[in-house]
């Protein structure tokens, strides 16, 4: 079963003239291939939690970060080492070949040369793509610029599986639609579930027209407002954004879309029971500490499912069995 | 039609490409690499009365036939045009044109912060839909649905 999922992502993979086992974008994914990542992810999450496994023995992982991130690496490193491999890293821009100018596809060539799998983030979309084209190793993507974040994806689905439910699923995507590269994964992740999708999010940050159009192609049932109240007792997940200082082209249209929603335990007065609140992290003031010690908050325990979801990934893309 | 009564005349070899949209013969010769310093003869009309189209365009390129591959980037600025491979003044092969599933280096991808805009040893690469003609951009997803022939290399 895992060895046809390789497989299918080869065959995909050249169709764009990628040959190797890339996770590059959501689209490289159908429905059954997700389901299958995020059941292999379950059954690693007790290794996640503590446990030890040499299943990634004398691998090497490379990651490459061309962009700040925390959880992203940190997870990366984290489940490469609880499987047993080891993980090498540029280390500090500046004192790399990139400070001399060097391009990213020979710094992936040379790199693909020592690791067996790379992680790569970068702020060129569309970068990951690229470096597949150049890597004789697999490349995983963990974001490039303002495009795909396929393992953030995958977490998100597996945190919905875990504290809520795929099946029939009422979302409400909150903040940043326009340049958060989370969301637009997600949408069309949620897309293949058939969730009833609702965007909610200032007139200046609303979701392109061309994704959501994409996504109403696959099926997806999309709802716009800008008021989260509109919605609030309609969902089972609310998953909140931050808004992204750093991907506005104009500071003064920042200021003005900045705060505009913030998750209190006065709005969730209105909630489901059941609802529960997710957010990739980090947050700014999007959700008032006070929610952390409710029932809904989720987002802590979406970042440590990271580990297990990246394990799965890490697993499939060397080939381990 | 009479001989004289002809804008351009017959050619003995060539290619004719034809039912092109009013107003896009430059771009379909700049999508074939046709510039200002090609030897081969080439007559241009544009804005020519069309029952179909209103006004159409026409190129003929002589001593030239064109490639499949060649004629089908065509499709992407006019979806309608035909095209005609001449020997001896006869018409020997017609095509229709279609978009190939994939275009390469031909339109640039108008997301500035695409990998493909960087100095990056890689050539703008898009996977095609036909109907409507939409273009995506194999590296960051980027669409193309207006103007295409704006975006052309």
């Amino acid at each position: 079963m895992h060895l046809t999922v390789i497989n299918k992502f080869k065959l995909k993979g050249c169709i764009l003239g990628v040959m190797q086992k890339h996770i590059i974008s959501m689209r490289d994914f159908s429905r059954d291939e997700i389901d299958i990542i995020l059941e292999k992810a379950r059954t690693f999450e007790p290794v996640a939690r503590g446990g030890s496994s040499s299943l990634l023995s004398g691998k090497i992982l490379a990651t490459l970060f061309f962009e700040p991130s925390t959880r992203t690496r940190l997870s990366f490193d984290t489940a490469m080492k609880r499987l047993g491999g080891n993980v090498i890293d540029l280390g500090a821009l500046e004192a790399s070949s990139v400070a001399k100018g060097e391009s990213l596809a020979d710094t992936i060539r040379v790199i693909a040369s020592y690791a067996d799998a790379i992680v790569l983030r970068h702020p060129k979309e569309g970068a990951a793509r690229m470096a597949a084209e150049y890597s004789s190793v697999p490349i995983i993507n963990a974001g490039d610029g303002a495009g795909h974040h396929p393992t953030q994806m995958l977490l998100d689905l597996y945190t919905i599986m875990r504290e809520s439910s795929l099946s029939g699923l009422r979302i409400a995507l909150v903040g940043d639609l326009k340049y958060g590269r989370t969301v637009h994964s997600l949408a069309y992740a949620l897309s293949l579930y058939h969730a009833d999708v609702t965007l909610v999010s200032p007139q200046q940050l609303k979701m392109p027209d061309v994704i959501k159009k994409d996504l109403e192609k696959q099926g997806a049932h999309i709802r716009e407002t800008t008021r989260i109240e509109d919605v609030i007792g309609d969902i089972d997940v609310l998953y909140v954004t931050r808004i992204q200082k750093e991907r506005f082209p104009d500071p003064a249209e920042y200021l003005k879309v900045s705060g505009s929603y913030r998750i209190t335990e006065k709005l969730l007065e209105k909630a489901n029971d059941n609802l529960i609140i997710m957010h990739p992290l980090p947050r700014v003031d999007e959700i008032d500490p006070a929610v952390d010690k409710t029932g809904y908050a989720r987002y802590f325990e979406q970042s440590f499912y990271g580990v297990p979801v990246r394990m799965a990934v890490l697993a499939m893309a060397m080939g381990a069995k | 039609m009479s001989e004289k009564d002809m804008r351009v005349r017959r050619i003995e070899h060539g290619t004719v490409i034809d039912h092109i949209k009013g107003g896009q013969a430059l771009n379909v010769l700049h999508i074939l690499g046709i510039s200002g310093s090609t030897k081969a003869v080439v007559s241009v009309a544009m804005n020519v009365q069309s029952d179909v189209l209103g006004t159409k365009d026409i190129v003929k390129v002589e001593d030239r036939e064109l490639k499949q591959e060649e004629v089908d980037r065509i499709s992407l600025i006019a979806p309608g045009a035909t095209i005609n491979i001449i020997r001896d003044f006869k018409v020997i092969e017609k095509h229709i044109v279609d978009l190939p599933e994939i275009i390469d280096g031909v339109v640039k991808c108008d997301n500035p912060n695409c990998i493909s805009n960087s100095k990056e040893p890689v050539t703008s690469k898009f996977t095609v839909n036909k109907e409507p003609v939409e273009l995506r951009c194999i590296y960051c997803d980027h669409m193309i649905s207006e103007e295409i022939a704006e975006h052309l290399i």
